[in-house]
């Protein structure tokens, strides 16, 4: 009998971790900003260079900061579902326009649409590091005391909108 | 012939770093920047180290240990930045903490669970063993008794 149930046993714990195993997402690392406040830059604007922007200037606003870049064929799929998000004025949201050329960049937004109330350039990905970008695009949801809420890595799909995006955003304009 | 050529040669290949190392006046810094960068994970092609990785963050991460360690940062100040920014995943080395305990734990457990089935396998085999060496000898009694006992019924020829 103890034949048959050791086997059995040891078939069944190696059944369930590799169940785990295919559930798991190994691209989707848990960010160390949580609950922290978003890393501070100043940085200049894609459609007017001379003049910067910083996260200071949005304190006591919730917004969106999406990391993209015209390189990016994810930021690609994403870039109908964020003007959607843009057109309902839910939230402020900001562009970090990755390791991009200023002109590919401006003509993406030209043929594609512009849901950024503001895009700001990252030339050199320093900003990236700061805010541990690794796979573009990413999206940032920071509340209005200025503290990273939400990270979601890779396209935003439009089950995400609904479901993740605007009930936190609606949860974070009701907070002080 | 050939295909073994061919395999040593692969074998071979292994050792190809990224081409834009950073070289740093100070063979100190020189051997930090080297070490580091071969125990900081590069995110975006997960099983590399940033030394191996051709990855655009992996130059960028390359260039921000450079920058760090001619403004004179320490090792454990630029793997503190790291982790504040990527998580423990960057490093390949993970610090054993609740989390990674299993991650640490799980290999000596592995290994004692190897050990444990080993010894008692040998020891049934060792019981097996003696137990026909045992019935072996039994049968040489046998065979020894009836040699005798012939030897007795044909008498003794002196």
């Amino acid at each position: 009998m103890l034949k048959f149930i050791i086997p059995l046993v040891l078939f069944i714990i190696m059944a369930a971790f590799l169940a785990l195993g295919l559930n798991l997402k190994p691209n989707e690392i848990p960010s160390p900003f949580i609950n922290k406040p978003a890393p501070a830059f100043s940085a200049p604007k894609l459609d007017a260079p001379e003049e910067k922007l910083s996260p200071a200037d949005l304190k006591g606003q919730v917004w969106l900061f999406n990391v993209w870049a015209s390189w990016c064929v994810s930021c690609r799929a994403e870039h109908p579902i964020l003007n959607q998000l843009a057109k309902q004025n839910a939230v402020v949201i900001v562009g970090l326009n990755y390791k991009d050329d200023p002109n590919d960049a401006k003509n993406w937004l030209e043929t594609l649409g512009n849901p950024y109330d503001v895009s700001i350039m990252d030339q050199d990905g320093r900003i990236g590091i700061d805010y541990g970008v690794y796979g573009v695009p990413e999206t940032f949801v920071i509340d209005k005391k200025g503290l990273i809420r939400y990270k979601h890595t890779g396209p935003v799909s439009d089950d995400d909108v609904q479901k993740i995006f605007l009930p936190l955003i609606a949860k974070l304009q009701a907070e002080p | 012939m050939k295909p073994l050529l061919f395999i040593f040669l692969l074998m071979m290949s292994g050792g190809i770093y990224a081409v834009d190392t950073h070289q740093l006046t100070d063979p100190k810094q020189q051997e930090s920047y080297e070490t580091l960068t071969k125990e900081l994970r590069c995110l975006v092609c997960q099983n590399q180290t940033i030394a191996d990785s051709n990855a655009e963050l992996a130059a960028d991460l390359r260039r921000q240990v450079y920058e760090m360690l001619q403004q004179g940062k320490s090792r454990e100040e630029i793997v503190q930045f790291m982790t504040d920014r990527y998580g423990d995943f960057v490093l390949y080395k993970p610090p054993f903490r609740g989390k990674t305990s299993l991650l640490w734990i799980a290999p000596v457990v592995f290994l004692l669970m190897g050990l444990i089935t080993v010894f008692f396998f040998i020891r049934r085999k060792k019981a097996a063993a003696n137990l026909h060496s045992e019935a072996g000898a039994l049968e040489m009694d046998v065979e020894k008794q009836k040699k005798i006992r012939s030897l007795l019924e044909k008498g003794d020829p002196s």
